[in-house]
C-alpha cells in the first residue's frame, strides 16, 4: 500500500476509535511545492493528510500547551491525546520537548514517517523556472510537471543540505510506522558530516566575522526561523524583552548578529538540524551555519546527539566530571 | 512639511506622589518655548506622548484642564520601561511632549446636559481634566448637574485627594467617593465597588444625561448593566480606551479596533460605536 | 502617451545619463548562487537596474518606507541640562527614480500613501520621497503562478500608478511615457521615441500576459458583508492553525505599513527610529497592563486578513489592500495562500455552505503524489 494510504488509514482508525482527539500532520497546500501543517479532528479530514518531499516544517512546533489544552472538551478528557506524524528529526525534537517537560510521552501518539529527505524549495523552483503544477515522486526522482511538460530531477540533487547529513531518518520513538523504515545514511560518524563547519572553523577570526556578517546581511528579522523552530518556545523571546532590552531592534549588523548568535546558543545541545528554520526563511539565509557548530561541539565535547534517547539527560542539564574544562583558564 | 513625530521640549516643574504605594505620580510640565505652548492646544480627554530621549515615548492622558495652562499635568502609573524611568526623574529635568492627540470628550455634545462621571483606579486622570475645566466659573453654566462617582481600592490609593475634598466642599458638583475597603473608622465616604455605588447614588438618565466611564475592564463590565437599568442608552455612554500605541497619529497601525484607530478616531467612543466594532480592546 | 523604444545596449548608457539628474533605484542581483535573487535598492554610479530580473522576495516599498528610518536625532540629557531634539537628515534626500518597478507594486505605493497622507497628519518622510519619485515601471512578462494582480484591479501592464511603462522584448525595452514627470525623466535619460508599431506590440504583450494568468479569487461579496459576521470566530481558528505568526507575509507585502518606534543611543547621541512591525506578533498589540486584545494567535492572523479585505476597503472606499503580487504566498513557510483565505471569507460572506477543510485554489486538485 502507498505510504499516504497507510498514513490516512492509521489516522482514521485512531480518530474513529477515539484513541486520539486529533492527528497533526501535513496536507497539500495550494502550491505544488508546499505543504501545510494541519490538524485533522475527523476521519473525513484525515483523508487530506499527506507525506512527501515538501513536508519541510517540523510538526513538534505545534505541540504546544494550547494544543493540549484545547482538544475536544466534549470528550470529557482533561488533557487530549494527540497523534503526530513525525519524520526522524521531528521525533528527536519530540524527545527533546518531553525531556524539557513540555508534555508527557503518553500524551502523544507518534505515527512514524520513514523519511528520505526534504526537497529544498529554492532548488525545486530553480529546476522548474516556468512553475510547477504537480510533483510526483518515483524511485529517487521527482517529476515536476507543468502544462503537461515534465522535468525529472534526482531527489539527491534537490535535497535540503541538512538532509544530506541526516543521522537518523526513521523516528527514534514511535507508536507505529506509516511505512517500512528506510535505510539510514550512516552519517553520524562520517568524516564529511561537519565538513561545512570545519571550513568555517578554519577561517581567521576576521574572515569568520566577515563570513557571518555576509551570511545574515539580508535578514529582515521577521523571525520565521525562530517561529518555525520547535526549540524556540519561550513565552517571551530575549529579542522581545524590553526590561532590560538585550538586543536592539534594528537591522544593523550588530543587532542582527546578536539575534542569531544568542539564538544559536539557546539551541546548543537541543538542535536536531531538522532544517525547518532555513526552510522557513523568506530570504534564503543559511542560518544553520550557527547551530551546526553547536551540534559539532556537543558531539565532540560531550559525545551528545540530541533527542536520541528519552532516558538521557542533555549535556547542559547535568554535570559530569568528564565534561571538558579546558576552556576554563 | 512639519515632522509630526518631533516632540516639544519641556521641563518638569513639579512631581507629586499621589498614592500611598508610590506607584502613581503627577508630573507638572512647562514648555520651553511659548510658541510650543500655544501650539499645544488641547481639549479635555485628549492625550499626549511623553517622550524621554533615549528611553522612549508613551501615551498618557492629559490630567490637567486647559484652564490650568501654561502648566500641563499627567499622572503616571509605574509599570514598564518608560514609566519607571519617569518615576526616577526630578523636577527641573528636561524631556519632550508630543501632542495633543486623539479626539477628546465631545464638548459640544456634553454642553447643556447632565453629566455622570464614573471613574475607577488611575483611569481617573482625564476625568480630572474635565471636572477641573467644567468647575471653572466661565464654564460651569454650560453643563447642568454634574455627578462624579470615583473609587479606588483604599483611601490611600485615591488620586487628587485634596482636590476631591475641595470639589466636594464647593458644592458645584456632586461627588461620590468610594473605596473597596478600609479599616479607617472615621472614613467619611462610601465603601464598596464602583458599580454598587453607582447603583445607589447616580442619577437615573432623563434622556438628557451623558455618562463618561473610565476604569479597569472589570469595573466597566459591571457598570454597564447598572447604567442600562438607570436608563442610559448606549449612545449616551462615553468611554476612553487605552489600546497599545506607538505613533499616536493614526499611521503605525497597532491601536486598531477594526477600522477605527483608537489614537486618532478615539480614544473616546460611545458604547454604541464600540458595539459596532470587533471589540478588540 | 508617447511610445519609446530603447535598444538593450543603449539602456546602460541611458541610466548613466539619467543619474546626472536623478538618484536611481532598481532591481539588482543580490546573490549569485542557486538561490539567486534580486533586491530593490538605490544604485551607485556605474550600476544599472537589471531589467532581466523575474521577481523580488521583498517589495520595493523600502525605497519609500525603509525598514529602519531615523525620525529625528537627539542628545541624551544629563545633569538636568537641556538636550535638543534635532531633525533627521533624511529630509535632504534628492529625487529618486525607481526604474524597473512592477506596475502592481507601484499601485501599492498609492495604497501606502492613503495611510501616510491623512487629513490631519502628513508623514514627511514618506510623502516627500513619494512626491519626488519618478516611477519607471517594467511590465511583468515573467508572471509567477501566485500573481493575481488583475483580480485586484491592477495587473502586469497597469499604467495607473506609473510615469513610464517599459516592457522587455528580445532586443529592446519598448514602452510609453505616461506623465509629465515621466517625460522629464525620458528626456534626462535620452530615451529614443518609438513608433506606432511599439504601441501595438505593447498592447499585444499585455493581452498575452493577462491571458496566461491563473484565475484570481472572488471577493465580490466582501464589500457588503457585515464586519462582525466576517470577524466571527468559528472558522478563523481553523484557517489560522498552521500560521506560525512569523510576519514574513507582512514584511514582504508592498501594502503593509505598520511600524514600531524605538530609541537607539550611542554615547551621548541618540536617534528615534521607526522600524517595520507586523500585526502578527504578540507585542504589537499587547497593552502595558499585560492584557492583549489579540492574545490568541488566530486573532492576529485574522487581523491581517480583515485589515486587507474589510477594514481598509471600508475606510477608504478604494478596494482591497492587496495588489495581488503573490509574495505572501511565495514566502509563507507553511503554505498559507491569501487566495484561499479570500475564497473562504467570500464564501462565508456569500452565505455559501462550506464544510471544514474546503477545497483550495490553484493546483490543489492535482495534488502532489505520495513519497515513493
Ligand atoms: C490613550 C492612552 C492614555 C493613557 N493614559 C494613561 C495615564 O493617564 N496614566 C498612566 O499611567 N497610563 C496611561 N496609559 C497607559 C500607558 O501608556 C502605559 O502604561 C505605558 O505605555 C507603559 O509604558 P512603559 O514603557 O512603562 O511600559 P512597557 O515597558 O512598554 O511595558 C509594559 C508591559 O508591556 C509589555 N511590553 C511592552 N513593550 C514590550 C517590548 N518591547 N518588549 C517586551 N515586552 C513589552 C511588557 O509585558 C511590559 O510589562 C494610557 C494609554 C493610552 C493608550
Ligand atoms: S527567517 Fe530569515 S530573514 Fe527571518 S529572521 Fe530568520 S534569518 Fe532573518
Ligand atoms: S534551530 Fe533549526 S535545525 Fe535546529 S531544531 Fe530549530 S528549526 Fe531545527
Ligand atoms: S508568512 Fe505564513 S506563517 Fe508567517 S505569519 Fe504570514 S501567514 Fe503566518
Ligand atoms: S497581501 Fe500578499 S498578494 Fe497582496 S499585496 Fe500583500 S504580499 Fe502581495
Ligand atoms: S495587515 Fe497587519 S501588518 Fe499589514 S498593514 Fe495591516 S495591520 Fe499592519
Ligand atoms: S498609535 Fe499608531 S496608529 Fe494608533
Amino acid at each position: 500500500m502507498e505510504l499516504n494510504d497507510t498514513l490516512r488509514d492509521i489516522a482514521k482508525k485512531l480518530l474513529e476509535e477515539g484513541r486520539v482527539d486529533a492527528v497533526l500532520g501535513f496536507r497539500q497546500s495550494s502550491l505544488a511545492h508546499m505543504t501545510e501543517p494541519f490538524l485533522a479532528t475527523t476521519a473525513e479530514q484525515a483523508d487530506q493528510l499527506v507525506f512527501n518531499s515538501c513536508c519541510r516544517m517540523n510538526l513538534a512546533v505545534y505541540l504546544t500547551p494550547d494544543l493540549f489544552r484545547s482538544g475536544r472538551p466534549e470528550s470529557g478528557k482533561k488533557s487530549p491525546r494527540v497523534a503526530v506524524t513525525a519524520k526522524g528529526c521531528d521525533s528527536r525534537n519530540i524527545v527533546t520537548q518531553i525531556q524539557e517537560n513540555r508534555y508527557k510521552r503518553d500524551q502523544v501518539h507518534i505515527i512514524g514517517l520513514p523519511c528520505t529527505g526534504m526537497a529544498d524549495k529554492a532548488k525545486l523552483l530553480a529546476a522548474a523556472p516556468e512553475g510547477i503544477d504537480t510533483i510526483t515522486e518515483k524511485n529517487g526522482t521527482l517529476i515536476l510537471s507543468r502544462d503537461g511538460k515534465e522535468t525529472v530531477v534526482s531527489k539527491t540533487e534537490v535535497l535540503q543540505s541538512n538532509c544530506l547529513s541526516c543521522i537518523i531518518r526513521n523516528p527514534v520513538i514511535r507508536d507505529e510506522m506509516a511505512g517500512d523504515p528506510v535505510p539510514e545514511l550512516d552519517m553520524d560518524s562520517h568524516p564529511d558530516r561537519f565538513a561545512d563547519v570545519a571550513e568555517i572553523e578554519a577561517l581567521s577570526p576576521a574572515d569568520k566575522a566577515g563570513f557571518f556578517e555576509t551570511l545574515v546581511s539580508d535578514c529582515t528579522r521577521c523571525y520565521a526561523c525562530r517561529n518555525a523552530c520547535p526549540l524556540c518556545y519561550c513565552p517571551v523571546c530575549f529579542v522581545d524583552e524590553s526590561r532590560p532590552q538585550w538586543v536592539g531592534k534594528t537591522i544593523a549588523p550588530t543587532d542582527v548578529m546578536a539575534f542569531h548568535l544568542l539564538r544559536a546558543f539557546h539551541d546548543a545541545g537541543r538542535c536536531t538540524d531538522c532544517g525547518a528554520c532555513e526552510a522557513a526563511c523568506p530570504m534564503d539565509i543559511p542560518m544553520r551555519a550557527f547551530t551546526r557548530k553547536t551540534i559539532k561541539d556537543a558531539r565532540e565535547g560531550f559525545g551528545w546527539e540530541t533527542g536520541m534517547d528519552l532516558n538521557l539527560r542533555p549535556p547542559l542539564d547535568r554535570f559530569d566530571l568528564k565534561d571538558p574544562g579546558d576552556f576554563i583558564r | 512639511m512639519t515632522n509630526p513625530y518631533h516632540p516639544y521640549p519641556v521641563t518638569i516643574r513639579d512631581i507629586r506622589t499621589e498614592t500611598e504605594d508610590k506607584s502613581l505620580k503627577t508630573f507638572t510640565f512647562v514648555f520651553d518655548s511659548p510658541e510650543d505652548e500655544s501650539a499645544f492646544d488641547f481639549t479635555c480627554g485628549q492625550f499626549a506622548m511623553l517622550s524621554v530621549q533615549g528611553v522612549g515615548e508613551i501615551p498618557i492622558g492629559i490630567a490637567s484642564s486647559p484652564t490650568e495652562k501654561p502648566e500641563v499635568k499627567f499622572t503616571v502609573f509605574n509599570t514598564g520601561k518608560v514609566t519607571s524611568h519617569l518615576h526616577r526623574m526630578k523636577a527641573g529635568d528636561a524631556m519632550g511632549i508630543r501632542g495633543p492627540l486623539g479626539n477628546g470628550f465631545p464638548m459640544d455634545r456634553l454642553a447643556g446636559k447632565n453629566i455622570l462621571i464614573i471613574g475607577g483606579g488611575f483611569a481617573f486622570t482625564t476625568l480630572r481634566s474635565f471636572i477641573e475645566s467644567a468647575r471653572q466659573p466661565e464654564n460651569r453654566h454650560r453643563f447642568k448637574n454634574i455627578d462624579v462617582v470615583y473609587g479606588a481600592r483604599t483611601p490611600g490609593m485615591l488620586l487628587y485627594r485634596d482636590e476631591l475634598a475641595a470639589w466636594e466642599k464647593s458644592g458645584d458638583i456632586n461627588v461620590h467617593i468610594t473605596v473597596d475597603a478600609t479599616d479607617d473608622q472615621d472614613w467619611p465616604y462610601h465603601t464598596g465597588f464602583v458599580p454598587a455605588v453607582t447603583e445607589r447614588c447616580a442619577p437615573a438618565s432623563d434622556g438628557n444625561t451623558l455618562a463618561i466611564v473610565c476604569g479597569p475592564p472589570i469595573m466597566i463590565k459591571f457598570t454597564r448593566p447598572v447604567l442600562r437599568d438607570l436608563g442610559y442608552r448606549d449612545e449616551d455612554i462615553l468611554m476612553s480606551l487605552e489600546n497599545r500605541m506607538k505613533c499616536g497619529i493614526g499611521m503605525c497601525g497597532r491601536c486598531n479596533i477594526g477600522r477605527e484607530l483608537v489614537c486618532h478616531d478615539g480614544p473616546v467612543f460611545t458604547l454604541a460605536e464600540l458595539n459596532g466594532t470587533p471589540g478588540e480592546f | 502617451m508617447k511610445p519609446i523604444h530603447i535598444k538593450k545596449e543603449a539602456f546602460g548608457p541611458a541610466m548613466a545619463k539619467a543619474m546626472e539628474t536623478y538618484a536611481v533605484a532598481g532591481p539588482v542581483p543580490d546573490r549569485e548562487d542557486a538561490k539567486r535573487r534580486h533586491l530593490f535598492r538605490c544604485l551607485e554610479k556605474g550600476e544599472t537596474p537589471d531589467l532581466e530580473y523575474t521577481a523580488t522576495q521583498l517589495s520595493p516599498k523600502a525605497l519609500l518606507f525603509p525598514q529602519a528610518e531615523t525620525m529625528f536625532r537627539f542628545k541624551v540629557p544629563s545633569g538636568g541640562k537641556k538636550a535638543p531634539f534635532l531633525e533627521a537628515e533624511s529630509f535632504k534626500e534628492r529625487p529618486l527614480a525607481v526604474v524597473g518597478i512592477r506596475p502592481y507594486d507601484a499601485r501599492a505605493f498609492d495604497m501606502l500613501t492613503l495611510n501616510f497622507d491623512s487629513k490631519d497628519y502628513k508623514d514627511p518622510f514618506f510623502l516627500k520621497r513619494c512626491h519626488q519619485m519618478v516611477r519607471v515601471g517594467l511590465a511583468d512578462t515573467t508572471l509567477k503562478d501566485t500573481n493575481f494582480s488583475t483580480a485586484c484591479g491592477t495587473g502586469p501592464f497597469d499604467t495607473t500608478a506609473l510615469d513610464i511603462l517599459l516592457a522587455k522584448t528580445e532586443d529592446a525595452y519598448i514602452g510609453t511615457v505616461i506623465t509629465a514627470k515621466g517625460k522629464s525623466f525620458a528626456a534626462a535619460a535620452g530615451f529614443e521615441a518609438g513608433s506606432a508599431e511599439d504601441t501595438k506590440a505593447l498592447a499585444r504583450m499585455k493581452q498575452e500576459a493577462e491571458s496566461r494568468m491563473r484565475p484570481g479569487p472572488d471577493f465580490s461579496a466582501l464589500a457588503d458583508a457585515d464586519t462582525l459576521d466576517l470577524h466571527g470566530e468559528d472558522h478563523w481558528a481553523r484557517l489560522a492553525f498552521s500560521c506560525i505568526n512569523c510576519g514574513s507575509c507582512t514584511f514582504s507585502c508592498p501594502t503593509c505599513w505598520c511600524f514600531d518606534i524605538q530609541d537607539e543611543v550611542t554615547g551621548n547621541d541618540g536617534v528615534r527610529l521607526r522600524l517595520w512591525d507586523t500585526c502578527m506578533t504578540d507585542l504589537y498589540s499587547a497593552h502595558a497592563s499585560g492584557h492583549n486584545p489579540r492574545q490568541e494567535r488566530f486573532k492576529r492572523f485574522r487581523n491581517r486578513f480583515m485589515h486587507k479585505l474589510k477594514y481598509f476597503p471600508d475606510k477608504y472606499g478604494q478596494g482591497i489592500m492587496c495588489v495581488g503580487c503573490g509574495r505572501c504566498i511565495d514566502n509563507c513557510p507553511v503554505g498559507i495562500d491569501i487566495r484561499t483565505i479570500i475564497g473562504e471569507m467570500n464564501a462565508k460572506a456569500a452565505g455559501a455552505a462550506k464544510a471544514a477543510g474546503t477545497a483550495k485554489t490553484g493546483g490543489t486538485d492535482k495534488a502532489t503524489e505520495a513519497a515513493s
